[in-house]
């Protein structure tokens, strides 16, 4: 070790890979994944979206959920930004998973035609 | 134990071989008595008076003074050992919760006392300060496993696994 | 593999005693059941150091969600990935179940005996991979020591502790700062810096979860305090009863080194430190520091006078900082986030947190750090849950073999270095041994006092034949021989053991009789006056086990529970006890469905 700003970016570095340890205040992807989900290729989505997650190197956590009730629409995808309601997109395909991430969560405008329900809590 | 039969000599350096390595890695001074011991005891599983004549020839330190260390510290043996070696925990949160339950099942079970080794080698039995597993108390070590929440029974049990 | 992050991470405690619950049977079952569904990339699996819950392990933590599993099994491994890791549902049978409330709780801050905790020693402890150093540096480990070897001269680092007000938190609460201001200013062209990791007092074992947990933090500690008093080279002392903990060292040891944290010119400053484990060979008193200086030079373990003291004439003749591995912990903290901040928690005489090792009759056993200026009652109830099995309280036994027993009424005292001392226990390492109504106080002492005679170097007499004259006293009272004036006579032994031997080993060994004679008076009595035992504790004062003929069904349960078949009789006839074989464990008491078992 060479010097401070050398450890400093080592722990920048270092950081990413713990950061779903320390969850609880940001942003969300939550995919849906009990059995209507998996069965309508829930588990593509969410490798999808942590690929795109990862790409763009955001912190952002992508988690899992039971089924939230909106089998008709499944796979779907909720987008939970701090202080903002959830939106819940449904029938999510592997290409629209791009846009949901860059339009909502990057950019905070949410993909009207794909919102089946918002969630306030 | 140097053997009397054939070659004497080629018996003694065959027995003092493995000590011979334990001492290549140390630059053999007074300082490093007792990390030599604790290597030296790993390969012979005890230490035998001939072994310790030579560490204090080697170490250059009076025999007396590796006679008083090794019998300071209760990691060291002068006597052979038994295959498994169980350590029962007398620390305070093992005594209130049953250690010595514990303690007397396994010398019924064994038929030897606090720090003897069963005739066939296969155990000894000794009681130690805490090994600071208190949260599971009362516990034991066989080996190097922790066994813990221990009841006479299970006591049984434990050992029942080591007996094979 | 096109991603780099993982959405899951699952903790699994490795402490040694989730070790001894099965831990490594769990992870790989875990290991497998992801392999199986293809997640491997996508869930990481990290094990970590003790998280402090002992009694309920193992335990598991699933991130992000923060969810608690504990007393996990193999077997669970496949519906915890197929229902939780793959469809969100938590796995409701596998929570921690308050046992007042009934409810389960899932996340493991929402629980009790963490609510009251507050982390500095130990934060990291349970939360990150401790063989894993860039998970450290993830934390902002090694800033502390960056900071202070850039920005800080020596003085000012020890300035900074002083201020702190940190005290040691290996027994007798000396403050750190002063410590190393001592070492420091000691002549001498070669010093040394040494960890006493030597924890053997019973019933302690937070330093070994440091050790295990977060090894690094201790590193950092004593590279600052090597700075700090002018040391180049330094030594962990460990007992080897810890082999994880020294597994775990040396690993860290290694990465250290290879990043260029241990070694010469760090951070490319002129300071080198070389850091050392040595391992100790089983010897208590080794845990007084002079001792244990003479066990580092290869020599017996046995104390030497003070003055001079370390920081004068240490190691070889050397000056030397010597403090235990909680102490060192706090450090980075300090340095980190100034002492300002640290002084914030805690009372004015006591800063900082100070960890605890909850054991005995009570509901949850485990390691807790906590708030100086805590009470006793907020330890034993809020956090440890109370006695178990619905006894009652009797005492809690606070700092090993030179600590005291406190009772009923002083559990509103507020903990610190100085309240304890005051009421006659102390400090020590921190283990808190609590006792319930089937504890007997004199054996308690009697106890203790084997220890410490059994563990006396020898060196000096009061210690070496003092301990060994009150060990023989207690026995006999323990065996109903006890005699009209044995009481005084254990206080003048004890006072005189006290006021005249070498090292602390003897000078503090007859607190525990000193403290139960001033608050358990009675029972002393009882067994030297009427040759009763209280408690029900002292098996030659109560008659042996018999099985009531009358009530005894002869439903074979006791003969079968009796781990020595010291229990005779068929199916549906009375049953004996063969008074010689009985060891008298009980455990056909608890077991006969009638009660018909009685001693």
């Amino acid at each position: 070790m060479k010097s401070l700003e050398e450890l400093k970016e080592l722990r920048e570095r270092f950081q990413k890979d713990l950061r779903v340890r320390k969850a609880s205040d940001k942003p969300k992807v939550i995919v849906g994944m009990d059995s209507c989900g998996i069965d309508a290729g829930a588990r593509e989505i969410l490798k999808k979206a942590l690929t795109e997650i990862s790409q763009r190197d955001l912190d952002v956590v992508v988690t899992q959920t039971a089924c939230i009730g909106e089998c008709d629409n499944e796979p779907t995808v909720t987008v939970d930004l701090p202080n903002e309601p959830k939106i819940v997109y449904g029938d999510v395909t592997v290409d629209k998973v791009e846009k949901i991430i860059v339009d909502h969560v990057v950019e905070g405008n949410i993909v009207k035609d794909l919102v089946v329900a918002e969630l306030n809590e | 134990m140097a053997c009397s039969c054939g070659n004497a000599e080629e018996n003694q350096e065959k027995y003092f071989a493995p000590l011979k390595k334990v001492l290549e890695n140390y630059d053999k001074k007074a300082k490093d008595l007792i990390p030599v011991l604790q290597e030296t005891q790993e390969e012979y599983g005890y230490l035998p008076q001939e072994v310790l004549e030579e560490i204090a020839k080697s170490l250059r330190v009076p025999f007396s003074q590796v006679y008083g260390v090794v019998t300071f510290y209760s990691q060291f043996h002068l006597e052979p050992r038994g295959e498994n070696i169980i350590r029962i925990c007398m620390g305070t949160a093992c005594h209130v919760r049953g250690a010595d339950k514990v303690l007397d099942t396994m010398k019924e079970e064994l038929g030897i006392d606090d720090g003897e080794t069963t005739e066939d080698l296969k155990f000894t039995l000794e009681s130690v300060a805490c090994i600071g597993a208190c949260g599971l108390a009362p516990v034991i070590m066989v080996n190097d496993n922790t066994h813990g929440l221990l009841t006479p029974e299970t006591t049984v049990e434990v050992l029942d696994q080591y007996r094979g | 593999m096109d991603q780099s992050i993982y959405r899951s991470h699952i903790l699994i405690c490795g402490g040694t005693g989730c070790v001894s619950s099965g831990c490594k049977e769990v992870r790989s079952s875990l290991e497998e059941e992801l392999a199986e569904r293809d997640l491997v990339n996508e869930i990481k699996v990290i094990e970590t150091g003790c998280h402090g819950f002992c009694e309920k392990g193992p335990l598991m933590i699933v991130y992000p969600e923060g969810v608690f599993y504990c007393k996990v099994q193999p077997e669970d491994m496949e519906e915890v990935v197929e229902e939780h890791i793959l469809k969100g549902k938590v796995v409701e049978r596998l929570l921690y179940t308050d046992p007042t409330t009934g409810e389960n709780i899932p996340s493991y801050q929402e629980i009790d005996f963490y609510k009251k905790q507050q982390r500095t020693a130990l934060i990291n402890c349970g939360y990150i991979d401790p063989e894993e150093i860039k998970e450290y540096i993830a934390t902002g480990g090694y800033e502390a020591i960056g900071k202070a070897l850039t920005e800080m001269t020596p003085q000012e680092v020890i300035d900074e502790v002083k201020e702190s007000g940190l005290r040691g938190r290996g027994g007798g609460g000396f403050p750190t700062g002063l410590k190393w201001q001592f070492a420091s200013d000691a002549e001498g062209d070669k010093k040394y810096v040494i960890c006493n990791a030597d924890e053997g007092d019973p019933g302690a074992f937070m330093d070994r979860s440091i050790l295990e947990g977060d090894p690094h933090v201790l590193i950092e500690g004593m590279i600052l305090a090597a700075y700090a008093v002018g040391a180049d080279e330094g030594y962990v002392y460990v007992r080897a009863e810890y082999p994880l903990a020294i597994k775990r060292l040396r690993v860290a040891l290694e990465q250290a080194e290879e990043n260029g944290l241990l070694g010469e010119n760090l951070f490319g400053t002129d300071f080198s430190f070389k850091l050392r484990i040595k391992e100790g060979a089983g010897a208590f008193v080794c845990g007084e520091e002079t001792a244990l200086m003479a066990s580092i030079e290869g020599e017996r373990g046995m104390p030497r006078p003070r003055p001079p003291f370390p920081a004068e004439k240490g190691l070889w003749g050397k000056p030397t900082n010597i403090n235990n591995v909680e102490t060192y912990a706090n450090v980075p903290a300090i340095i980190k986030e100034g002492a300002e901040a640290y002084k914030q928690v805690g009372t004015e005489g006591s800063t900082g947190t100070k960890v605890f090792a909850l054991t005995g009759k009570i509901n949850n056993t485990g390691l807790a750090e906590v708030p100086m200026g805590i009470t006793m009652r907020e330890i034993i109830y809020d956090i440890g849950g109370g006695i178990n099995e619905g006894k009652e309280f009797k005492a809690v036994q606070i700092g090993g073999p030179s600590g005291g027993c406190l009772p009923e009424d002083k559990l509103d005292l507020t903990i610190d270095y100085d309240s304890l001392l005051e009421v006659g226990a102390m400090m020590g390492s921190g283990g808190l041994v609590v006792m319930d109504e089937d504890t007997c106080m004199v054996d308690v002492a009697r106890f203790f006092l084997d220890f410490t005679q059994s563990e006396s170097c020898g060196k000096c007499t009061p210690c070496r034949i003092g301990t060994k004259q009150m060990l023989d006293i207690l026995e006999r009272i323990t065996v109903g021989e006890g005699q009209e004036g044995d009481i005084e006579l254990l206080e003048r032994l004890a006072e005189n053991i006290k006021s005249t031997s070498l090292c602390g080993l003897g000078q503090t060994a007859p607190n525990p009789v000193l403290s139960t004679l001033r608050y358990f008076r009675d029972e002393y009595e009882a067994h030297i006056y009427e040759q009763t035992c209280p408690a029900g504790a002292c098996e030659e004062l109560l008659g042996a086990y018999v099985i009531d003929g009358e009530a005894c069904v002869g439903c074979t349960v006791c003969t079968e529970a009796c781990p020595v078949d010291a229990i005779a009789g068929e199916a549906k006839e009375e049953h004996l006890i063969d008074e010689d074989a009985c060891i008298a464990c009980g455990a056909c008491v608890d077991k006969c469905p009638v009660d018909a078992i009685t001693q």
